[in-house]
This record gives C-alpha cells, structure tokens and sequence, in this order.
C-alpha cells in the first residue's frame, strides 16, 4: 500500500483516462503530461496505461506500507526518499516505511510518481482516473493505495533516461486549425500565433490565456470539444482545454493541440509562455 | 430525409461531421441514425452528439483522412432513408412543492401568472432529448413553452441539489448531480440521471423523449426510496 501522509494542493491518480463514455457526457480524464507518464510506466517495466500518482507542483508525502519499485518523471521538485534527494527518470527500489516527499522546484509543474506494476485502486468504467462524480475527486490525507506485491525475482535491471530539455523548456505547442478557425480574420490568425502567457486560472479542465484576442465571433451552436481544443471566448481569452474538459461546449473552437503540445502546457505554470505553431497536415 | 453535410478534420484522430446550424428533430434524429451506423464500424472509441454535429474519435490517428471521410460520405448516402431508430418517451416525476422549486413564485411575479400555470405549462408536453453534455448525465432538452422562457440568474447559485429540474433562457434540464448552476429551480426530480450502479448510467437517449408528471410530497419521498432500494421502474413507452 501507499499512504497518503499529506495530499498537497492537488495529486490525483492518474491512467489513459476514459474512452467510449463521453456520449454519457463522461470527460476523459487521465494523465496530462503523456510524454512523462508513459516514460515513468516504461522505465519500471509496466504497461503504458498503468495508473500512476499525478502531483501537481510537488506538493504531497507518500508513505509505503510494503517493499515496492518506484519511479518519478515530469516536473522536477526535488524528489526525496526518507530526506535524501533521489534522481528523477530512475527506478528505485523502496524499502517497507519509506517516505517520499518533495522539495525546491526546479521546473515543471506536475510530478509522476509511478509504482511496481501500477496503482491497483478500483477501475471505473474502464479507468481508474480521478473525476469528481465518478469517483472520488483528489487524493486525501489517510488513503490507501493498493498496489502489487513485488515478484521475486524482480530484478534491479531498470534503465536510467535523460530528459528532453526542451519537453519543458520550449514555448511551442503544435496545432492544427480547429473548425472554426477559417472565421478569424487576418489580423486574429497573426495575434493568434504571436506569444501568450498562462494565467492563474490553470487547471486540468482548461489553461486560460492572459492576452486577448479582438473577438467578434458569435457563439457556436453547443457541439463537441476535447482535450487540446483552443476555444475562444466572447472576451476575446483563449481557453485551451485539456483532460478534465467537458464532452460539449459553445465557443468558437480555433485550434486543435498535438498529443506533445498538450503535454508541454501541462508542465506551464502562471506567467509562462507559449506560442501555438500550425502543422500542416 | 437527406441534409448537406460536412466533413472536417478536428485534431489527428476525430472527425467532425456537421448538419446545417439549427436545432431541429429531423436533424438529430437523422444524426442519431448515423452514428448508430457508424458504431458498428471498428477502430470507433467515442462518439458525441450535439445539437447539429457529430463526432468521431478514432483509436489511433488517421492516415488517410480523405479516404476516411470518402468511406463516410459513402455510409451516409449509402441508404436512401436511414432506419428509424426506436425512441422511447420516458414519464419523469418532478415535485413542483415550493420548497424544491424555489424560484417558482418569483417566476410566476414576472410572468404575471399562477404558480399553478407554471406547473402546468412545463408538464403540459413533452421534450426531445437533443444530446447529453455539460455533466455526467446532463439532457439537452428541447421544447420549453415560450412563456416559460426565463434568464439565467445573474448569480449562479453556489449549490444546486441533485435532481433539481431548472429553466435557464429557452431550456430547461435537470441537475444531474449536486453542483454550481445559474439555472431557475422550479422542481426536484426523485429519479437519478446519471447511475453508476447500473450498467446503462443514463436511460435516456439523443432522439428520446421526456415527459414532466407533476408528483406531490408525499410521493416524492416514496419514489425516493423506491430508488434507494432499486425498486423504482421509470415508466416509459416506445415513441
């Protein structure tokens, strides 16, 4: 087991997320930063969909109640067990009442811890991500996670990565035109791919943007969104919309992120910019 | 009936299907009929109705979104009339009490009516289930009387119970869960819309119809616990 010793501000639990229910308004959900996920799940051997602890700014204490193998991506905050500093992107093996916590950030903003053979909490049409409604909504002082026991002959061959600088230093976010890009005139398409900054409303429903956009587009009649859509509000803000986004929404949909774009913005923290860059297809 | 449609590609692995802007029935029956279609093709993961759009998640990102779009087109006009779907009309019991529809009287103040009238006027037909959005469970409702059109709230309320039935401008819908909303509350529904107990969590259905029964206090409570206990059948028939 893993005991919660202190939530933080937000950890959830984390996997692919939920696929086949949105007709039943159900959001996604799952991971953010796909990129660093699946790189945790990797190094430790485990399926890519394995559920894991997703920690926003570093903010939590874990404890294990048994031996276990861990391994922490994504934002870096100093990762600590029982007070010394361990490495990020590598696979350590975790003595019974270890202590995991955190300290100085030095970037990023959402950490993964991944486990031994993946958190084993309940599965819920088909997932175990946290969505409040479907299950319970954050991570709370006193849980237990269950996980797998170790296998005995597991052996300490677990690889060491280095990470992608630029997954968290670059400002550019791959799109594509979203479908009502084509009503933006000249001068929005050029503010539009100039710099933005993150604003404090940032969360894993949506990042909003601090700068505007002239706006004189009318409201959509309601249709679907997804992770990754960019919606323009009648403000003139760009919400980028991201795994906890509602099925539908009514505001003109502009952009449409890549899987990595989405990643990146998801280790940005308020005041941090980014640029949105067209692909061609 | 057949409509112009359009294709687009809406990220690496969804396309976006689009009616002609309007809420109408032909129009989402039409879109149900084609989803439904569409399902039984493989490689589908999630599809969303809206009001007058489509759309279709792909496992993994298309290769060819062209010949993909080509293959849909071909589905669509592949029958001269898609099969009419079987629609249900499902009876909803809503307590209109004053102490669940607590925007009632002052409803029935600016539109210079009877709270009675109110009652009767939103149990008086019933409504088309556009799609289901916004929340787990929430039902896109069309059909509200003219004279019930009311504006949101300027302040949302910070709680609205589950359950509670609400008018907000030219809709009205039912709180699925417990939550923020701006909505006029005129009633509570016993029923749950969204049920993570049973293996369908949301009766209803896009092209589905809902019909309002009026139920007192004293029978609110009893369905109540009819639904605590799992006992209670939502009475419907096919449309």
């Amino acid at each position: 087991m893993i005991e919660v010793l202190h939530p933080g501000i937000y950890c959830s639990i984390q996997d692919q997320g939920r696929f086949g229910y949105a007709k039943m308004g159900i959001p996604q959900a799952g991971y953010m930063d796909t990129y660093a996920a699946k790189m945790a799940n990797a190094l430790l051997k485990n399926h890519e969909r394995a559920a894991l602890i997703e920690i926003t700014f570093g903010q939590g204490k874990f404890k294990f109640t048994s031996d276990t193998y861990i391994c922490i991506t994504g934002g870096d905050f100093s990762p600590k067990i029982n007070e010394k500093l361990i490495k990020m992107q590598s696979v350590y093996p975790i003595k019974k009442d270890s202590v995991l916590s955190f300290g100085k950030r030095v970037y990023g903003a959402r950490v993964y811890l991944s486990v031994y053979g993946g958190i084993q909490t309940e599965r819920i049409y088909s997932s175990r991500s946290y969505f409040k409604g479907i299950t319970q909504q954050k991570l709370v002082k006193g849980d237990m996670l269950p996980i797998l026991p170790i296998q005995e002959n597991t052996e300490n061959s677990f690889s060491r990565v280095r990470v992608s600088e630029k997954h968290f230093r670059t400002m550019y976010l791959p799109c594509i035109k979203g479908p009502e890009f084509s009503r933006l005139n000249k001068e929005q398409q050029r503010r539009l791919f100039s710099p933005f900054r993150v604003s404090d409303h940032n969360n894993r429903v949506g990042y909003r943007l601090k700068e505007c956009l002239e706006n004189n587009l009318p409201s959509i009649l309601t249709s679907a969104v997804m992770p990754g859509t960019v919606q323009l509000t009648p403000s003139g803000k760009c919400i980028i919309l991201l795994q906890d986004c509602q099925v539908t929404g009514g505001y003109p949909r502009i952009l449409q992120l890549s899987d990595i774009a989405m990643a990146r913005v998801s280790q940005k923290i308020s005041g941090d910019k980014i640029q949105f860059r067209l692909k061609h297809l | 009936m057949k409509f112009q449609l359009t294709y687009k590609l809406f990220g690496r692995s969804a396309i976006l299907i689009e009616w002609p802007a309007k809420i109408q029935e032909d129009i989402i029956l039409d879109i149900v009929a084609f989803e439904n279609k569409i399902l039984k093709k493989s490689g589908v993961t999630d599809t969303i109705v809206a009001y007058h759009s489509l759309l279709i998640k792909y496992a993994v990102p298309i290769a060819d979104y062209v010949n993909t779009i080509l293959e849909l087109q071909e589905l669509y006009a592949s029958t001269k009339l898609l099969k009419k779907q079987a629609h249900q009309l499902w009876q909803i019991p809503v307590c209109y009490d004053v102490s669940f529809g607590i925007d009632l009287e002052e409803i029935a103040c600016k539109k210079k009516c009877s709270v009675a009238e109110i009652i009767r006027l939103h149990t008086e037909g019933d409504y088309l289930v556009y799609f289901i959005g916004f929340q787990p469970g929430f039902l896109y409702l069309g059909g509200l009387h003219q004279n019930l059109h009311v504006p949101r709230k300027s302040n949302p309320r910070v709680r609205v119970d589950k359950g509670s039935v609400g008018i907000g401008g030219a809709q009205t819908g039912i709180y699925p869960q417990n939550s923020s909303g701006g909505w006029n509350i005129i009633g509570k529904s016993p029923l749950n819309f969204f049920n993570m107990e049973a293996s369908n969590p949301c009766f209803a259905k896009p092209g589905d119809r809902i019909q309002f029964v009026s139920v007192d206090l004293h029978t609110f409570h009893q369905i109540e616990k009819e639904v605590a206990n799992q006992k209670f059948r939502i009475k419907n028939s096919e449309l």
